[in-house]
């Protein structure tokens, strides 16, 4: 029952996009079209899954035993980049259609503030391996979901009226704010 | 000369998050601060307090790894250069979250998460790889001085907004009397992404009359 509330938590009570605010850069970077963003979404699903295990297990095998957990942030950031590099050479070896249609936002990834977040508050929250396995499935599906909304409102946004004043940034900012209150209503559901 | 244009770039030029639009993650979360501290119980801190914390933080890691990098970027082959990098500004955020640890404990609750997060935060990446690399060292820390405080300004000029209007306070100080009805919104989430989204267009409007 615990894991389904962090699941269910982690994708729509606390969206990582919406009421975390982690990983708004790929978020209003990489919305303008459903296709990318569905491919980016799943993308970081899948580093997400894996990253919050490997940090999970470098910090309890690793840097608590040996005492230089103030190291954290430097250890955790090098076992992201490493494993994005990692997973970005199997993909261009197994399935180079994939890594095609990934392209660019494959090592981006890194800079993804959602990973590193998602590594952290694990540790924080003092989640054992599955929990923190969980957490990090649930986050990214609901940083896929929330992408892949947004992108079909601003594919919609190209055809509307909207003041001159508000293009580019300011418009896309309004939009994910509105998405975001549309969000609260999830907020009742623990 | 040079020194003082590098210094002033960050500041209004290109201001990171107005007119780079970069390093957005903390920019909106750590102006939404307030109403978690209040919510958890925690030490007074407000939108403001922890906007300008997270501004001096960042200013402070930003001119660290500019100067390490500027002096260091001889002897990096280019191959290599962005986990160094990476690794030169993951020691100075653990630097800078101890020293917030044992400071200033409210603002370390306060921020959470997104002093480590710093690490990732697009604007020393961006700076680090844009600047530091190319210039000598004195201009690299007046970059990420001038980076800094542009970087700090934003996020008080938001904070002060979302603080006066969604709580009726400014640093904690009641402004207004009892009649006021905070607008809520401003303070939560959603109000993040509509006051950056607004400030945007505002100063995109004031600089292009200028030009």
């Amino acid at each position: 029952m615990k894991l389904v509330i962090i699941l269910l938590s982690a994708i729509f009570v606390n969206n990582f996009v919406l009421s975390r605010f982690l990983g708004i850069c790929p978020f209003l970077g990489v919305s303008k079209k459903v296709e990318t963003a569905l491919g980016m979404g799943l993308a970081v699903t899948f580093v997400m899954a894996l990253a919050s295990v490997m940090t999970w297990i470098v910090q309890y095998s690793i840097l608590e035993p040996l005492h230089i957990t103030y190291l954290q942030t430097a250890a955790f950031i090098l076992v992201i980049a490493g494993l994005v590099q990692f997973v970005e050479m199997v993909i261009k070896k197994t399935s180079p259609t994939l890594y095609q249609a990934l392209g660019v936002y494959l090592p981006l990834i890194t800079t993804n503030c959602a990973v590193l977040g998602v590594a952290i508050l694990n540790i924080e929250s003092g989640y054992n391996l599955i929990e923190t396995l969980i957490n990090g499935v649930g986050g990214a599906l609901g940083f896929t979901l929330a992408i892949v909304l947004f992108a079909g409102v601003r594919e919609r946004l190209d055809t509307a009226p909207y003041p001159k004043g508000l293009d580019g940034f300011p418009i896309a900012l309004i939009t994910a704010s509105l998405l975001s209150i549309a969000f609260f209503g999830f907020s009742g559901l623990l | 000369m040079k020194l003082w244009k590098d210094f002033t770039n960050g500041i209004i030029k290109e201001n990171p998050t107005f007119r780079l639009v970069l390093g957005m993650c903390p920019t909106l979360a750590v102006t939404t601060a307030a109403i978690n501290g209040v919510a958890m119980g925690l030490a007074v801190t407000t939108a403001v307090f922890n906007g300008i914390g997270m501004g001096i933080a960042a200013t402070a890691v930003l001119i660290g790894s500019n100067l390490i990098i500027s002096l260091i970027n001889k002897i990096v082959p280019s191959e290599v250069r962005i986990p160094i990098y990476v690794v030169v500004i993951a020691t100075f955020v653990g630097a800078v979250e101890m020293l917030i640890k044992a400071f200033s404990p409210a603002l370390d609750s306060a921020l959470g998460i997104f002093i480590p997060l710093i690490v990732v935060n697009c604007i020393i990446l961006a700076r680090a790889e844009s600047f530091a690399s190319k210039n000598p060292p004195l201009n690299s820390i007046m970059d990420g001085l001038g980076m800094g405080i542009g970087f700090t300004l934003a996020l008080t000029f938001m904070s002060s907004i979302r603080e006066i209007l969604g709580a009726g306070t400014f640093l904690g100080m009641p402004l207004f009397g009892a009649a006021f009805e905070p607008a809520l919104i401003l303070i939560l989430p959603p109000g993040g992404f509509l006051v950056f989204g607004l400030s945007i267009a505002l100063v995109n409007k004031l600089t292009a009359k200028k030009a």
